[in-house]
């Protein structure tokens, strides 16, 4: 099994969220966070004057899957996210060591 | 006693008293998250206290019969004497109370004005003993001086319509004297300090321009002509003012909302004084040449470091201060034969003369009155929060309460 984490742009929500359902991908948890990347934040106006915003709203998806899903989950997202400008963010693949399901107790791959 | 200038002038009063809160979301808007509610708060504590001292003593103080053209006696102390037949000596045609609350109100927001300077560094104890010190102190006299029976500066002949002195040029110095024996915020000029909600502070400024039809047309302290001049002069200064802050802000990015809420205010803010007293066209004038010279003073202001958090000084301060010497060059006795003629009109210099000297007189007072009680009260129980109640915000270490949900 594999944890992907992805930091996307907020309003590619939609489209990653559709093209992981066409893989039959359905679960995920989304949070909010914010983060910033090469570009170090945006700057905003102050009354006179701007000020520097270092950390920008990005949303966070975690999805967990089989080890054969992992390249196919990883593409679509790539895919759906990007925009080609500067913030698209980025996606993390880790393995994951053991997985539960709360409601029947049961363990394993069945899990996902 | 006339039924129109009755009804005009409490209306005008609940015009006025919504400004208060509009000051407090203008500013709750423009600081961080975390000191939202303790920005609100401190504003709105002054209707609170502020309103009850004003019926105990502080009109008394303010419009009470002459002591040496420096203060009012108590004879009006807890109202006494103050009742629904009209005063004899101020706003003949309405009843003394209708002319003693719409002061009140007055009073208020101008100990309300003062707070954007102090926001997300000052204890709440202190600024509350503070605004009771200063209202007796300061506030009192100033307010007595210009617009007292037998004041000094009235005798001498100052003009100040609607409060440009006594507001605005008073709340403006006091700021700055209180900032400087405070101090600037932790992270001032290092971290970025943004906005808790633009949209909010759009909010109160359009309460404040709303309400300043009651705080400048209502000092008319009638419903007819001087009333109508002195709104279209009100409204006319604002637009202005407005437009021309957008305008200088695109010219340097983008225009921005943050900007054209403070131009309004600006240009409101500097019309106060001569509302009542100048051919209401002047309004624009003012409007669009105090939003340039606010504008300039907030940059200057950046660059000597000093943290008037909300620019009280920059927008009230010197706005106030823009709008006093307008005076003294826009004022016609055709609008107001209560006034005089200045330098446009045929009155030379001598008007602009005794603007100034009120200018002076109640900047230097404010200024050095305020640093003084700054001083004691830091002094003794401290004017400042603990490092760590600042870090973690007002809202949470001063009140416990915070502006927008938890987890859920």
């Amino acid at each position: 099994m594999k944890k992907i984490e992805a930091v996307i742009r907020e309003e590619r929500l939609d489209a990653v969220k559709k093209a992981l359902e066409t893989h039959g991908v359905h679960g995920m948890t989304v949070t909010e966070v914010s983060g910033r990347g090469q570009q170090k934040g945006i700057s905003l106006q102050w009354r006179v004057g701007e000020y520097r915003v270092d950390f920008l709203p990005k949303l966070k998806l975690e999805i967990v899957c089989h080890d054969d899903d992992c390249d196919v989950v990883v593409e679509s997202i790539m895919k759906a996210a990007k925009t080609g400008r500067i913030g698209d963010g980025k996606v993390f693949v880790m393995p994951v060591e053991a997985a539960y399901r709360i409601r029947t107790g049961e363990t394993g791959e069945s899990v996902v | 006693m006339n039924a129109g200038d009755t009804g005009w002038i409490l209306v005008s009063t609940a015009l006025v008293m919504l400004m208060t809160p509009g000051v407090a979301l203008f500013y709750g808007g423009m600081v961080r998250k975390k000191s939202v509610i303790s920005t609100l708060m401190m504003n709105f504590a002054m209707l609170g206290v502020v309103g009850l001292l004003w019926v105990f003593y502080a009109y008394s103080l303010s419009f009470g019969p002459d002591i040496g053209g420096l203060i009012g006696d108590l004879k009006y102390a807890f109202l006494n004497s103050v009742t629904g037949d009209p005063s004899g000596t101020y706003a003949t045609t309405v009843p003394h109370l209708a002319f003693m609350m719409f002061q009140g109100m007055f009073a208020i927001i101008t100990v309300a004005l003062i707070t954007g300077a102090v926001v997300e560094r000052i204890k709440f104890g202190a600024l509350m003993i503070f605004a009771v010190a200063w209202l007796t102190l300061i506030y009192t006299p100033v307010a007595h001086w210009v617009w007292g029976a037998d004041g000094w500066l009235l005798k001498f002949g100052a003009l100040d319509f609607a409060g440009g002195i006594v507001v605005h040029i008073n709340a403006g110095l006091s700021a700055l004297a209180l900032v400087l024996v405070l101090g600037a915020r932790r992270g001032f000029k290092h971290e970025p300090m943004e906005p808790s909600s633009i949209p909010m502070v759009m909010i109160g400024a359009a309460l404040l321009w709303f309400g300043w039809f009651g705080f400048n047309a209502g000092s008319a302290l009638s419903s007819g002509s001087l009333a109508s001049s002195a709104f279209v002069a009100t409204n006319s200064a604002g637009a202005a003012a407005a437009t021309t802050w957008m305008l200088l802000a695109w010219n340097q990015r983008r225009p921005t909302l943050l900007g054209i809420a403070t131009g309004a205010v600006a240009g409101l803010a500097a019309v106060t004084p001569g509302a009542g007293f100048i051919p209401p066209i002047y309004g624009v004038v003012i409007g669009a040449v105090v939003a340039v010279v606010c504008y300039y003073a907030m940059i200057a202001k950046m660059k000597l470091g000093i943290d008037d958090s909300l620019d009280v000084m920059a927008v009230h301060g010197v706005g106030g201060i823009l709008g006093v010497l307008a005076v003294g060059i826009f004022a016609s006795t055709t609008i107001n034969a209560a006034g005089a003629n200045g330098l446009l009109f045929g009155g030379g210099f001598t008007l602009l003369g005794k603007q100034l000297v009120g200018t002076l007189a109640v900047g230097a007072f404010a200024f050095g009155g305020t640093w003084v009680i700054a001083k004691v009260i830091d002094a003794t129980i401290g004017l400042r929060v603990k490092e760590m109640e600042e870090v973690v915000g007002l809202d949470l270490s001063q009140h416990g309460e915070r502006a927008y949900g938890g987890i859920r």
